[in-house]
C-alpha cells in the first residue's frame, strides 16, 4: 500500500508533530512499510468471523458509583510545566 | 416571501447525576475550587486506567428506555482524538459506532397542534472535558485550565432533523428536560446555568424549487453553538432561518456546495457569528478504546429497568384526562409541575371526590402561591387533605363559594383547617330559609326593583345584592339573584 508524502504531512498535522523535510523524507517509506505489514492481515479469510472491538474477551468491568479520594490541589499541579495558584497555565486560547 | 421549511435537529448533552465521575472516583459535583476534584485518571496521567461507573450505565439505559430507544446488547467505547487544552488525554472517551442506546422517539405537543413524534437517532455516553478560564482583562494573558469537570459523565442525545420550527425545538427541549430532570427520572439536574444541560442546533432550510413543482432545495447545514437558554435556542433558530434565506437569495448555494459551518449565538447582538474552523475538524480518527472493556446490556436487565420505570409525563397526562376527566390543558399544567404536584392533585381529587374542582384549585390557587412566593409545595404548607376538606365543604354547600378564596388564604397563612379558618372569619353556611327571608324583605322594601323586573329588566335585581350581603356577609350573590327572581315570578 502506497503512502504519499502528503498523507504523512496530514497525519503529522493531526498528531501535532512538527516534522522537517528530512524527517518527512525518512518517515514516508517507513510508514508505508508499517501499513503494508498491517495490510498483510487482509490476506486472512475472515468469512464467518465475528468482528471484535476488543482484544481481550472481557466485558462489564464496572465499579460502584462511589467517591474516592483523589489528588490534592498541590499534588495535581505539582508537575505542571506552567501553573498559577488556580490551575494549569496554557497560552491564551481563543474561544471557538 | 417564498415558501421554505425550517429543518432543525438538536444535539443535547446532559450531565448524569452520578456521585462520581465516569471513569474514576472523583466527585461529580459543580462549583468546587478549581483542580480539587481530580486524580491521575481524569488528569490523563501516564499509567492510569479508567474503570466504568455502573451508575452512569444504568442512568443511560433508563434514559434510553424512557425515550423509546432500543438498548443494544453490546456497546463499546471509542477514542475521539482532538487537541484542546482542557482535554488532558488528547482524546475524549466516547462511543462511535455502537452507542448504548439508539432509534428512539419523543412525542411533542406544540401550539395546540396534534402531537408529533420526533425521532431520536442515538444517545451515547462520553466523558466531559475540563474548563478553560480565559483571561478576561483583554490583555491576552494566559488561559488557566480547571479539570474538575474532566471525566464527568455526559449523555449526548441526538435527534433526527425532524423539528420544523423554533417553537418545536423549544417544545422538544422542554419535554426532554421534564422527563430527564429532577421532576421525573432524575438522571440529570438539567440545569442550563450550571451547564448540566447543553444544546447545539443543526439548522437548514428546505426551499420550494421554483423550477420543479413539489421538489425542494436544501441549504447548507449550520451548527449553532453557545446556546445558553431555551429562549436563546428559539431566537437563534429564527435568526438563522432568516439569515439562510437571505444567503440563499444572494448566493443560491445548496447543501454540499459549502461545508457544514459552525456558528456561535451572540445573545446580546441577537445573531449567529461564524466560528473559526479547525482546519481538520472532521477527522477525529475514532478507534476502539483498548483500556475499556465493552459493556453488555442483556435484554433481561433492560426489562428490569423498564419495569422499574416511573410513570412518564405523556402517560400521566393521558391518565389525568381519561381517568379523572381533566382538560388537556389542566393535565399539562399539573404534569409539567412534576410528579410531586401531580400526586398532590391526586390526593386532593380522591379525598374531595371532585377531580375537576381539585384541578382548578391546584392549578389556579396552589400554583399561584408557589410561583408568587417561589415556594415548594411543602413550603406552601397546605396539606392536600385540608384542601380536599375545603373543596368537600364547597360542593356540599357548607362553604359559600364567594368566601372560599378568603378561607383558602387563611388556611395557608395561619396553618388552619377549613373549620378553624371559617370560624375565624365568622363564616357560616347561610340557611336557605334565612336567605329566602332576607330576599322577601328586600323585595317588599324595594317595589321599584320588583316593577323593573316585571317589566323585563332582570338585571335590576343586582341592586339588592349588596344589601343582602350587608344583612349576611355569607350570602351567595348568585343564590340571592335566583331567589329574588323566583319570588318575583311567584308574585313575592
Ligand atoms: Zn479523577
Amino acid at each position: 500500500m502506497a503512502i504519499s508524502r502528503a498523507e504523512v504531512e496530514r497525519v503529522a498535522l493531526l498528531a501535532r508533530l512538527d516534522l522537517d523535510d528530512a524527517q518527512l523524507e525518512a518517515l514516508t517509506p517507513q510508514l508505508a512499510e508499517i501499513v503494508a505489514y498491517v495490510d498483510s492481515l487482509a490476506a486472512v479469510d475472515t468469512a464467518g468471523v465475528e468482528p471484535m472491538a476488543h482484544a481481550v474477551e472481557l466485558h462489564n468491568v464496572l465499579r460502584a458509583d462511589e467517591v474516592r479520594p483523589g489528588l490534592s490541589h498541590e499534588a495535581a499541579l505539582a508537575n505542571a510545566p506552567r501553573k498559577d495558584s488556580v490551575g494549569f497555565k496554557v497560552p491564551a486560547v481563543l474561544d471557538g | 416571501m417564498s415558501d421554505y421549511q425550517t429543518i432543525v435537529g438538536l444535539e443535547v448533552h446532559v450531565q448524569l447525576a452520578t456521585k462520581s465521575k465516569l471513569f474514576c472516583g472523583c466527585p461529580n459535583r459543580f462549583g468546587a475550587d478549581p483542580n480539587t476534584q481530580v486524580c491521575p485518571v481524569c488528569l490523563g496521567l501516564p499509567g492510569s486506567l479508567p474503570v466504568i461507573n455502573a451508575e452512569a450505565v444504568r442512568l443511560a439505559v433508563m434514559t434510553g428506555v424512557a425515550l423509546d430507544c432500543t438498548i443494544p446488547a453490546y456497546t463499546k467505547w471509542d477514542r475521539k482524538q482532538y487537541f484542546y487544552p482542557d482535554l488532558p488525554k488528547g482524546y475524549q472517551t466516547s462511543q462511535f459506532d455502537l452507542p448504548i442506546t439508539e432509534h428512539g422517539a419523543l412525542a411533542i405537543a406544540c401550539d395546540e397542534q396534534e402531537p408529533r413524534t420526533i425521532r431520536i437517532t442515538r444517545a451515547h455516553l462520553e466523558e466531559d472535558a475540563g474548563k478553560s478560564l480565559h483571561d478576561e482583562s483583554g490583555a491576552g494573558g494566559d488561559t488557566v485550565i480547571d479539570l474538575n469537570r474532566a471525566g464527568t459523565p455526559l449523555l449526548e442525545i441526538v435527534s433526527e432533523p425532524d423539528l420544523r420550527s423554533a417553537a418545536e425545538a423549544k417544545a422538544y427541549l422542554t419535554e426532554l428536560k421534564l422527563i430527564l430532570g429532577p421532576e421525573y427520572l432524575g438522571v440529570s439536574d438539567c440545569n442550563m446555568q450550571e451547564g448540566s444541560l447543553r444544546v447545539d442546533a443543526n439548522v437548514n432550510l428546505h426551499i420550494d424549487d421554483p423550477k420543479k413543482l413539489g421538489k425542494s432545495i436544501a441549504t447548507p447545514i449550520v451548527e449553532i453553538k453557545n446556546l445558553n437558554s431555551f429562549r436563546a435556542v428559539e431566537r437563534a433558530i429564527e435568526y438563522e432561518a432568516q439569515r439562510q434565506w437571505r444567503d440563499w437569495q444572494e448566493t443560491g448555494r445548496r447543501i454540499g456546495e459549502a461545508p457544514k459551518q459552525t456558528r456561535g449565538w451572540d445573545d446580546n447582538a441577537g445573531k449567529t457569528i461564524p466560528q473559526r474552523e479547525k482546519e481538520e475538524s472532521a477527522d477525529y480518527r475514532y478507534f476502539p478504546c483498548p483500556d475499556l472493556a465493552p459493556v453488555l446490556n442483556p435484554g433481561l436487565e433492560v426489562e428490569r429497568v423498564r419495569l422499574a420505570m416511573p410513570e412518564l409525563p405523556a402517560a400521566l397526562r393521558l391518565r389525568l384526562v381519561t381517568d379523572h376527566g381533566l382538560s388537556a390543558y389542566d393535565a399539562d399544567v399539573l404534569v409539567n409541575q412534576g410528579r410531586e404536584v401531580v400526586d398532590y392533585f391526586l390526593t386532593v381529587a380522591a379525598e374531595s371526590g371532585d377531580a375537576k374542582l381539585a384541578a382548578n384549585w391546584v392549578t389556579q390557587h396552589v400554583l399561584r402561591v408557589m410561583n408568587a412566593d417561589g415556594k415548594s409545595l411543602e413550603e406552601v404548607g397546605l396539606p392536600p387533605e385540608r384542601l380536599a376538606g375545603m373543596i368537600a365543604k364547597l360542593t356540599a354547600g357548607d362553604l359559600p363559594s364567594p368566601r372560599s378564596r378568603e378561607v383558602f388564604e387563611l388556611m395557608i397563612a395561619d396553618d388552619l383547617d377549613t373549620d378553624a379558618a371559617m370560624a375565624k372569619l365568622g363564616i357560616a353556611a347561610v340557611d336557605e330559609s334565612e336567605l329566602v327571608a332576607i330576599c322577601r324583605e328586600l323585595l317588599l322594601a324595594n317595589p321599584r326593583v320588583v316593577a323593573d323586573v316585571e317589566a323585563g329588566k332582570q338585571q335590576a335585581v343586582g341592586a339588592l345584592i349588596g344589601q343582602a350581603k350587608k344583612r349576611n356577609p355569607n350570602a351567595d350573590p348568585g343564590r340571592v339573584r335566583e331567589i329574588c327572581l323566583e319570588l318575583i315570578a311567584k308574585g313575592v
